[in-house]
C-alpha cells in the first residue's frame, strides 16, 4: 500500500485571509488541520528600537502606526504612560479625560467594526464588508474633523490632547450615536439569525477560561471565555470608573461567544461615548505645565517667552525623571500595555509594548488542530489580530 | 436543405444571445450586488457601464497567459473548454417558447427536441464538473488541488440528489424531453404539485454550479479562488464564462421543469405579448434571486457541505420521489 503523508501547504503572507502578512504554515491531513505554525515578522519595523531614539513626545507618533485599526486607544495609552512616568497623571484637565474617553470609544466601535467586516468576509458574508464600512467612515470622518487624520491621528498627547473638539464634531457624534444600535441589529439579522453564520462559528476555536489566562490572553477572546476582565474596569483611567457600562462575556469561548461580546462591546461603547457626550463641561484641553507641554498657539505667536518654550519642548523635548513604569489600557484587541524605562534623559531608555495581538495568537495552534482548513480562517477572523502591532 | 439552413441559424442565434447574455449576467450581477452593498457597481464603462463587459473581454484578452512551470500543459490548456463547453451545450435542448411563423414558416423555439434531455443535462453538467477538477488538479498548485477535490466531491453528491429530485418530475409529466414536460404544465406549472422538489432542485443546482453559499472550490477566503488560482488572461475568462453559463443554463433548466417555462399559470393568456417574452422574464428572475443570494448567505464549511447533501438532500429526494409514486398510484 502507498505510503499517505500530510500535505503543508503554505498559507500567506499574501493571502487575502490572514489579515495582513501572516505566514502559517499548516499540515493538512486532508482538509483537517494537523498543526499550525505562525511565522510572523513580515512587517517588522523596529518600532520599539525606534523609540528609543526619540523624545517622548516624538515617539507618541509611532504608536500609531502598530495597531492601525485603533491608533486613538495607542496614542492614549502611550500618554498616559509618560504621565505617569513624569508624575503628572492627577493633573490631566476634564475636559481631556472626558473627551479622551469618548474618542476612545469612537476608535473601539471603529476598530470593531472593521473586525466584523473582515471577519464575515472571511467566511463569505461579503455584503457585511460594505455594511460596516459605512459605519466606519462615518467614524472616520468625524475623527477627521477632530484630529485631522483618519487612520494615524496621533491626536492624544502627553498631558491631554492636541486641540478642542469643534462643536460640529458634538453634533455629528449624536447624530451617529442615535443611529448606531439599529445598524448594529441590522448586523445581528444578517449575520446572527442566520443558520449558516451560527453553524459556521458555533463550536470552533474553543479555549478554555484555564488556558486563557495561562496564555496570558486578554480583550474579547478573554472575555468570551467567561473571564469578565476589562482594563477599564479592572484598574480604571481617564475616569472609567465613572461610566456606566458593562463587560459582556461569553460562555464556551468559541468563535460565536467571540462574535457576540465584541456586538455587545460595540453597543457599550456607544453607551460610553453618549455619557461623555453628556457630561462635556467647558475647560481647557491641555495640561499647562511648562516643563512638559506646550503652550497655546496664541502665545507661541505673540510672546517671546511662549515661543522659547514651544521651541525647546518640539526640539529638545523634555528630560523624565529616572525610573520605570507600566501603564495598561483596553485596546481593541487586549490588554495594551507600555513599559517605559527612562534613565533621565530626553528619550525612553526602553520602549517596550505589551501587544494584546500577539498574545493572543498563541492561541491560534489550540484552537485550530482538529478543525477544517475554512476554521482556520475563522479563528483568525476572531482573534482580530493586526500585525501592525504583532511585528511592530 | 431547409432544415440544415433553419439549423445553423438557430445555432448561431442561440449561441450569440447565450454569449452576449453571459456577458451581460456578469454586468447584472457586479449591478445588482452593488446595489446590495449600499455601492454603485461598475458605471464608468458608457452609460451604466454597459460596456464594461466589452471592457473586460479586451483587458482579458490581451493580458498575459501564464502557464506555471511544471504543469500538466494539456491538461492544463484544456481544462478550461472542458468547463465552458458542456455550458453552452445544454441550451441545446432548452425550448424558448411555442412555435413562431418566420416567412411562411412555422419554426420552432429550441434547437433540438431531444426525447432524453434531462438525461443530456445530468451528464453534461457532471462533465462539466470535470473543468475545475482537471484544472485545479494539473495546475500544481495546493490550493488548486485542495479546490479540485472539493469541486469533485460535491458535484459528486450532488448530481445524485439532483437526479432523485428530477425523477418525480419524470414520472409527473411521464417524459424526458423538457417541450413535453414544458408543453404539460400549461394550466398547472409544476412547482404547484412539487414545492419540495422545487426547493430541492434549486440547492443541488446551487451546488452543482459552486455558488455561494456553496462555492467551496474557489471559496476566496481559504483557497484565495481554489482550482482558477493559476489561471490568467483568455483561460481564466473561459472558467468565468463557463461560471455564468452555467448559472444562464440552470435557471433556464429550472424555469422550464418547475416554472412552466414559456406558459403563464392556469392558463392565462396576455395578448400580443410572445411567449418567448415570458420565458425570459422568469429566467431574468431567476439569476436575479441568484445573485441575492450570493449578496446574502455566508459560505458553508466544506464537511456541513456534505453533511446537507447525503443527509438532508438526498433522503428527503427520494422520500419526494416515494410519495409522488403512492400518490400517482392511488391517484391513477
Amino acid at each position: 500500500m502507498a505510503e499517505t503523508k500530510n500535505m503543508i501547504v503554505n498559507m500567506g503572507p499574501q493571502h487575502p485571509a490572514t489579515h495582513g502578512v501572516l505566514r502559517l504554515v499548516l499540515e493538512l491531513d486532508g482538509e483537517t488541520v494537523v498543526d499550525v505554525i505562525p511565522h510572523l515578522g513580515h512587517l517588522h519595523r523596529g518600532i520599539e528600537k525606534l523609540a528609543e531614539h526619540k523624545t517622548y513626545h516624538q515617539a507618541l507618533t509611532l504608536t500609531d502606526r502598530m495597531d492601525y485599526t485603533g491608533a486613538l486607544i495607542n496614542n492614549l495609552g502611550y500618554c498616559l504612560a509618560v504621565e505617569k512616568l513624569l508624575d503628572i497623571e492627577g493633573e490631566i484637565p476634564d475636559r481631556a479625560n472626558v473627551l479622551r474617553v469618548c474618542l476612545s470609544e469612537l476608535q473601539r466601535i471603529a476598530g470593531h467594526l472593521l473586525w466584523l467586516a473582515t471577519h464575515a468576509l472571511d467566511i463569505g458574508a461579503m455584503t457585511m464588508l460594505f455594511y460596516c464600512f459605512r459605519e466606519r467612515e462615518i467614524i472616520h470622518d468625524l475623527l477627521e474633523e477632530v484630529t485631522g487624520a483618519r487612520l494615524t491621528p496621533s491626536f492624544i498627547r502627553v498631558g491631554g490632547l492636541a486641540d478642542d473638539i469643534n462643536d460640529k464634531f458634538i453634533t455629528k457624534t449624536t447624530d451617529f450615536i442615535k443611529k448606531f444600535p439599529s445598524r448594529v441589529d441590522e448586523y445581528e439579522l444578517m449575520l446572527t439569525h442566520n443558520p449558516i453564520w451560527r453553524k459556521r462559528i458555533n463550536g470552533i476555536g474553543i479555549i478554555s477560561q484555564e488556558d486563557c489566562i495561562s496564555y496570558a490572553i486578554t480583550g474579547p477572546v478573554l472575555r468570551a471565555a467567561g473571564v469578565s476582565y476589562d482594563i477599564r474596569k479592572a484598574q480604571p483611567y481617564s475616569g472609567y470608573e465613572s461610566y456606566d457600562f458593562e463587560i459582556p462575556t461569553g460562555t464556551t469561548g468559541d468563535v460565536y461567544d467571540r462574535y457576540t461580546v465584541r456586538l455587545t462591546e460595540m453597543r457599550q461603547s456607544t453607551r460610553i461615548v453618549e455619557q461623555a457626550l453628556d457630561r462635556l463641561a467647558d475647560g481647557p484641553v491641555m495640561l499647562d505645565d511648562f516643563r512638559y507641554t506646550p503652550p497655546p498657539k496664541e502665545d507661541v505667536y505673540n510672546s517671546i517667552e511662549g515661543l522659547i518654550r514651544h521651541f525647546k519642548l518640539m526640539s529638545a523635548g523634555y528630560k523624565a525623571p529616572e525610573g520605570e513604569v507600566y501603564m495598561s489600557v483596553e485596546g481593541t484587541k487586549g490588554e495594551l500595555g507600555y513599559y517605559l524605562v527612562s534613565d533621565g534623559s530626553e528619550n525612553p531608555y526602553r520602549f517596550r509594548v505589551r501587544p494584546p495581538c500577539f498574545i493572543n495568537l498563541q492561541a491560534l495552534k489550540d484552537m485550530s488542530v482538529g478543525h477544517m482548513v475554512a476554521d482556520v480562517i475563522a479563528v483568525i477572523g476572531s482573534l482580530d489580530i493586526v500585525l501592525g502591532e504583532i511585528d511592530r | 436543405m431547409d432544415f440544415l439552413i433553419e439549423s445553423v441559424l438557430k445555432v448561431a442565434v442561440v449561441f450569440g444571445v447565450l454569449l452576449g447574455s453571459v456577458a451581460y449576467t456578469t454586468l447584472l450581477e457586479r449591478k445588482f450586488l452593488g446595489r446590495l452593498q449600499v455601492r454603485h457597481g461598475p458605471n464608468r464603462a458608457g452609460p451604466f457601464g454597459l460596456l464594461q463587459p466589452l471592457a473586460d473581454g479586451l483587458k482579458f484578452f490581451f493580458k498575459e497567459d501564464i502557464v506555471p512551470a511544471n504543469v500538466d500543459k494539456p491538461v492544463f490548456i484544456l481544462a478550461p473548454v472542458i468547463a465552458l463547453v458542456p455550458a453552452i451545450c445544454i441550451v441545446a435542448v432548452i425550448p424558448f417558447g411555442d412555435s413562431v411563423t418566420i416567412f411562411g414558416r412555422e419554426v420552432k423555439m429550441h434547437i433540438t427536441d431531444m426525447n432524453v434531455a434531462v438525461l443530456y443535462i445530468l451528464g453534461l453538467s457532471g462533465i462539466g464538473a470535470y473543468g475545475a477538477m482537471l484544472g485545479g488538479w494539473a495546475s500544481n498548485n495546493k490550493y488548486g488541488l485542495i479546490g479540485a477535490m472539493r469541486s469533485g466531491a460535491q458535484t459528486i453528491s450532488y448530481e445524485l440528489a439532483m437526479g432523485m429530485t428530477l425523477v418525480s418530475i419524470i414520472m409527473m409529466s411521464g417524459s424526458l424531453s423538457l417541450t413535453k414536460i414544458v408543453a404539460g404544465q400549461t394550466f398547472y406549472w409544476n412547482i404547484f404539485f412539487q414545492p419540495v422538489a422545487f426547493v430541492l432542485f434549486i440547492i443541488a443546482g446551487l451546488a452543482e454550479i459552486n455558488r455561494t453559499p456553496f462555492d467551496m472550490p474557489e471559496a476566496e477566503a481559504e483557497l484565495a479562488c481554489g482550482f482558477n488560482i493559476e489561471y490568467s488572461s483568455m483561460k481564466f475568462a473561459l472558467f468565468f464564462m463557463a461560471e455564468y453559463a452555467h448559472m444562464i443554463s440552470l435557471a433556464a433548466i429550472t424555469v422550464c421543469l418547475f416554472l412552466g417555462g414559456w406558459n403563464l399559470p392556469f392558463g392565462w393568456e396576455v395578448p400580443f405579448v410572445p411567449k418567448i417574452f415570458w420565458f425570459i422574464a422568469k429566467v431574468f428572475l431567476l439569476i436575479v434571486f441568484f445573485i441575492w443570494e450570493r449578496g446574502t448567505f455566508p459560505r458553508l464549511r466544506y464537511d456541513q457541505i456534505m453533511n446537507l447533501g447525503w443527509k438532508w438532500l438526498m433522503p428527503i429526494a427520494i422520500v419526494n420521489m416515494l410519495v409522488t409514486g403512492v400518490v400517482m398510484t392511488l391517484i391513477g
